[in-house]
């Protein structure tokens, strides 16, 4: 192998490939892209949380200067088109499925969020369609809404869909009531907590956007569009929306400026586009501006939650049980039913050895935008509650909340917890021990004293967090109630010349997939990653995938490569065979090189790649012409990245302000490929779950539903300064479950943090909870009604 | 954006005349509000009139007992001003702390206190340093000029063209900042000078800018952080919103104050 190759190959730090041409501002993202006769869109948005629309009038619209179509809910209803759908069904308790109220393209009678989709103006120019769309005359009728998470289920609570009663949507429950019951009652000690976890607004850096366009000669039509899984788009698109067959409509997700989840799902907006293209005749642009995406993109988390851990004399765990309200906002959205049930019940075991665990969950509606999966998506949400948990029930018993810890991890795999999930592999000791030791743990009374000496509170919180990844084995989310597979594809065209390109159905929309998926296409091939292109975003191109998100491109992206490579080498090694007149037995390859085992013969991979495609004397019926080769890789399980985070704070008490002095991570992703691109993820994840702990809240106005936080005046997204110099180690057990033992690592930082630093925080105030975020409000308030306490006692 | 007519008059004649012609005109003094305002089409003035090309109103004089700035500085010039540094240096930090390096390099002195944002910095400097207002008509005393929230005596036409920042003995500007916005949630300004003492408060007044005279007393007395420490301020008035009650906001007054006096030494 070449000195270069060898510098590319896995566990290398290669910068991205992709970087330069973000930063020298030459991506491609969709609102770079224009079409010929393009005309633009917007949207007329509810101003209302519920009302019921009395009538719509577009005629002074469709009169405005370069207007060339008004739409409303009654021309997609005139075209039979579908609703927007939800890929995931799940059952409540009693056997009944879910109870889903439809959500149309464009309202019809009633609106039930501010930002729900009214009418749809198509213009010359963006300033005209703005223009026409204030002279829509829309008579509303206000209603009350719903907003409040904790009583949206009162008999009074104004309906947001007659389909379900008391706005609950299902009542699901998973593990073992009886046996979960039983440990309770044989427990020396039970803790209880009850905890929020906070609505957050995805805020990708790229606002979402979409072209659509038809195409008369062929009937085909074109959707650019901001997607994290251009197939699945397509794949709703034509069979459930109705816009055209699937083989007679192209998705295209260029450049992608960030998802974090929000750009999984099929929006109304992007649906619009493509369909009154062909009504119009020509291409439909729409970008959204930061005003919309903050109202219209699906939000995260959203829950209010009731725990109690049982425990023995000795500190073991016995049994847990939760009841959870999860926030579904006003529509269920692509996959909305499956992240507070099958991405979050299934972790409620956390790392621990927990005999019996039983929760439930009510989905529930309200007049808000739909809720759905967000950077961790359930999974964040169940280590908060058990990691707040954990570190609350070694406070009341007087134990280091690493002893406790201890006590109780999992220590023997595969493990299977009482809530689905079976641990195939893992070591949570060894995480917290390298965490415990770079914050230097035993130091910290020390800190804490010296911090007491300039008036400041220090205070010291951990995490020791497990999530599900590499979704999923399809056997086992169909059973659970998926509507789709979640395998991944991969072909690897070999040219002439011997570079290679490579069709993934992954998406990389921040992840370095170009880079990453490049190191090990050019290690296994012996090649410069330069000679590897990775093509993914566009169903012409790839023939199928289920894009990227849960973290599964490694692990389950990246196999589907490794299986493609397998049948490369396996064509290549015939062909050279031939070649070098030998038996295929025999014929080695390493470092880009084939040769015949215990002879000097050997042949190039570029020599082979051309040999190939001249096909000049292949035994004919034997070998093929050409070198290209597709797999699928369907999972086996999960894989279960787990860590430690430990977080220190120091609280200024005259201010409220909490500054985070020291923050170590320490995970096990199993095998990593680029450890500059892993170090990135994880730095990010940590700044998303430190936002969500210090800094970032999506409120609604509890009576009239209007976003409170409808732009960065007041919704508080972390900046540089708000963050510390991250302290990040690694361990390492490989995942069995797929051929290059990864596990996965773009969701860990967002998980793990949050209960660390309100652990943290908790700890230096002495109080047993804060609602997060912690903001410099609430943490001056909780000292004030704590102050008088702590001079009682 | 609605749309409206643009204009960048060279001389502050030429602005006052195109003022006098427009129907309802909007003087554009760097945008830093304004700008957005259009965006977000919560404006729509027939006519915007760009004083930015106008250069005599972009100087820094220091003379005498006191530093003249033209109402068309940008913060950034105030900032990284020598004279400013020598003369007055807690006007040169509120100038460097205002939003962040592309506001300052856009935002005017006179924008600022045109537009008299309750949350901005420079109304606490003008009243905290008893400022005078030069405008095109006349001359306002910073305890006449701030209005209310988004209101100032200037009249229509009228047009800032300096600012004359008297040299304080001691001077000190401490600002809590609001997480999302970075705006002042509480601001505070403390002088001792030929004036006396003086103590201003942003962004926590439903009213925008205003003056604390139980604490300018206490200072008067004894300067010290001390003096103002025990002083309680009602929380009636204050604003109360999502970043904070009405209480958390009149005890950081209190912290800010003290805060701001043992930084001015």
């Amino acid at each position: 192998m070449s000195d270069k190759a060898s510098g590319e190959g896995i566990g290398q730090p290669v910068r991205r490939k992709e970087d330069f041409r973000f930063i020298t501002g030459n991506g491609h993202y969709t609102d770079d892209i224009s079409r010929p006769h393009q005309t633009w869109t917007c949207f007329l948005r509810s101003p209302h949380a519920h009302a019921r629309i009395k009538s719509i009038d577009t005629s002074a619209a469709e009169a405005a200067p370069g207007v060339v179509a008004v739409f409303t809910g009654k021309h997609v209803a005139d075209d039979e088109l579908g609703g927007l759908i939800c890929g995931w069904t799940v059952t409540s308790k009693d056997g009944t499925p879910m109870k889903v109220g439809p959500h149309p393209i464009l309202a019809l009678d009633t609106v039930r969020y501010v930002g729900d989709h009214v009418a749809m103006v198509v213009a010359e120019t963006l300033a005209d369609a703005r223009a026409a769309a204030e002279l829509i005359d829309v008579d509303y009728e206000a209603l009350p809404a719903t907003i409040s998470l904790a009583t949206c289920q009162d008999e009074t609570a104004a309906q947001v869909h007659p389909e379900a009663p008391r706005n609950t949507c299902f009542e699901w429950e998973l593990g073992n009531k009886a046996e979960t019951e039983a440990a309770f009652a044989r427990a020396d000690r039970v803790v209880k907590l009850d905890l929020t976890n906070n609505r957050l607004i995805p805020n990708a850096m790229e606002p979402r956007a979409a072209i659509g366009e038809f195409d008369k000669g062929s009937g085909i039509y074109t959707l650019h569009t901001t997607s994290q899984n251009p197939h699945v788009a397509r794949l709703v698109l034509s069979a459930f929306v109705g816009v055209a067959p699937e083989h007679k409509l192209r998705v295209i997700a260029p450049d992608v400026g960030g998802g974090f989840g929000s750009k999984i799902f099929i929006y109304a907006e992007e649906t619009a586009c493509v369909w009154a293209a062909a009504k119009v005749g020509r291409p439909i642009k729409w970008t959204g501006d930061r005003s919309e995406a903050f109202l219209s993109d699906a939000h995260g988390r959203d829950h209010l939650s009731h725990a109690e851990l049982a425990l023995d004399k000795d500190g073991k765990f016995l049994g847990l049980r939760v009841k959870t309200i999860a926030n579904l906002g006003a529509y269920l959205s692509t996959f909305s039913a499956a992240v507070p049930t099958y991405l979050y019940g299934t972790l409620l075991s956390g790392q621990y050895d927990l005999p019996a665990i039983h929760v439930e969950v009510d989905g529930v509606y309200t007049h808000t935008a739909p809720v759905d999966a967000y950077r961790g998506a359930g999974r964040p949400e169940a280590t908060y509650l058990v990691e707040r948990m954990v570190e609350t029930a070694a406070r009341e018993i007087g134990m280091d909340p690493a002893e406790l810890r201890r006590r109780n991890y999992i220590r023997t795999f595969p493990h299977q917890t009482p809530v689905i999930m079976n641990y195939d592999a893992g070591d949570y000791e060894a995480s917290l021990d390298a965490a415990m030791k770079a914050i230097d743990y035993a130091g910290f009374p020390a800190r804490k004293s010296e911090a007491a000496s300039r008036g400041k509170l220090r205070g010291i919180g951990m995490s020791s967090y497990i999530e599900a990844c590499g979704l999923a084995p399809s056997a086992a989310v169909g059973s659970l109630g998926a509507g789709v597979g979640l395998w991944e594809s991969a072909e690897v065209r070999v040219n002439p010349t011997g570079n290679v390109e490579v069709m993934t159905g992954s998406h990389s929309h921040g992840q370095g997939h170009e880079t990453t998926f490049a190191q090990l296409v050019a290690s296994r091939l012996g090649i410069p990653m330069e000679q590897v292109e990775i093509v993914h975003g566009d169903t012409d191109k790839v023939q199928f995938g289920m894009g990227t998100y849960g973290s599964r491109s490694g692990a389950v992206g990246m196999s589907a490569i490794v299986k493609a490579l397998d049948k490369i080498e396996t064509k290549a090694k015939k062909i050279a065979a031939h070649l070098m007149e030998a038996a295929v037995e025999d014929i080695a390859f390493e470092n880009g090189t084939f040769t015949v085992r215990g002879t000097d013969k050997s042949l190039a991979w570029a020599e082979l790649s051309l040999a190939a495609y001249t096909a000049h004397g292949f035994p004919s019926g034997e070998i093929e012409p050409g070198l290209k080769e597709g797999a699928f890789y369907d999972p086996t399980n999960f894989t279960f990245p787990a860590g430690c985070h430990i977080c220190e704070v120091e609280i200024d008490p005259d201010t409220g302000i909490t500054k985070i002095a020291k923050f170590v991570a320490v995970d096990d992703f199993g095998t990593v490929i680029n450890p500059l691109i892993v170090e990135g993820q994880v730095h990010g994840g940590i700044a998303q779950g430190i936002g969500q702990a210090l800094l970032e809240h999506g409120v609604y106005d509890a009576e009239s539903g209007q976003l409170v936080t409808g732009s960065y005046m007041d919704y508080c997204m972390p900046r540089a300064d708000d963050l510390p110099s991250f302290t990040l180690g690694f361990t390492k057990t490989e995942s069995p479950s797929n051929p290059l033992g990864m596990k996965g690592c773009g969701e860990a930082g967002a998980i793990a943090s949050p209960p660390a630093v309100i652990n943290a925080i908790t700890d230096a105030l002495g109080i047993r909870d804060i609602e997060m975020p912690a903001t410099p409000a609430r943490v001056w308030s909780a000292l004030q009604s704590a102050a008088p306490r702590a001079a009682a006692e | 954006m609605y749309q409206f007519h643009y204009e960048r008059p060279k001389t502050l004649a030429d602005a006052e005349a195109l003022l006098g012609k427009a129907d309802d005109p909007k003087i554009l003094a760097g945008g830093q509000t304004l700008i957005p305002t259009l965006k977000q089409r919560l404006a729509m003035p027939s006519d915007v009139i760009d004083i930015g090309g106008i250069k005599e109103l972009d100087f820094i004089r220091a003379e005498g007992d006191a530093i003249m700035i033209g109402a068309g500085t940008r913060h950034a010039t105030v900032a990284q001003s020598a004279d400013v540094q020598k003369h007055n240096p807690a006007l040169a930090v509120l100038a460097g702390g205002i939003g962040d390096p592309a506001v300052r390099h856009m935002g005017t002195l006179g924008g600022s206190i045109a537009n008299n944002d309750p949350a901005a910095d420079y109304p606490a400097a003008c009243l905290g340093l008893d400022a005078k207002i030069h405008t095109t008509k006349r001359l306002i005393e910073a305890d006449e000029f701030f209005k209310g929230m988004f209101e100032t005596a200037l009249q229509d036409g009228e047009i800032i063209k300096e600012v004359t920042f008297p040299h304080p003995e001691k001077a000190a500007y401490m600002k809590f900042r609001n997480p999302a916005s970075r705006y002042a949630m509480v601001g505070v300004f403390v002088s001792k000078g030929p004036w006396g003492v003086r103590v201003a408060v942003t962004g926590a007044g439903q009213n925008g800018v205003f003056r604390v005279s139980e604490m300018e007393e206490a200072l008067a007395k004894s300067w010290s952080p001390d003096a103002v420490a025990g002083i309680k301020l009602p929380a009636k008035g204050l604003n109360a919103d999502l970043h904070g009650t009405a209480e958390y906001r009149a005890h950081l007054i209190t912290v800010m104050a003290k805060r701001a006096v043992a930084a001015a030494g």
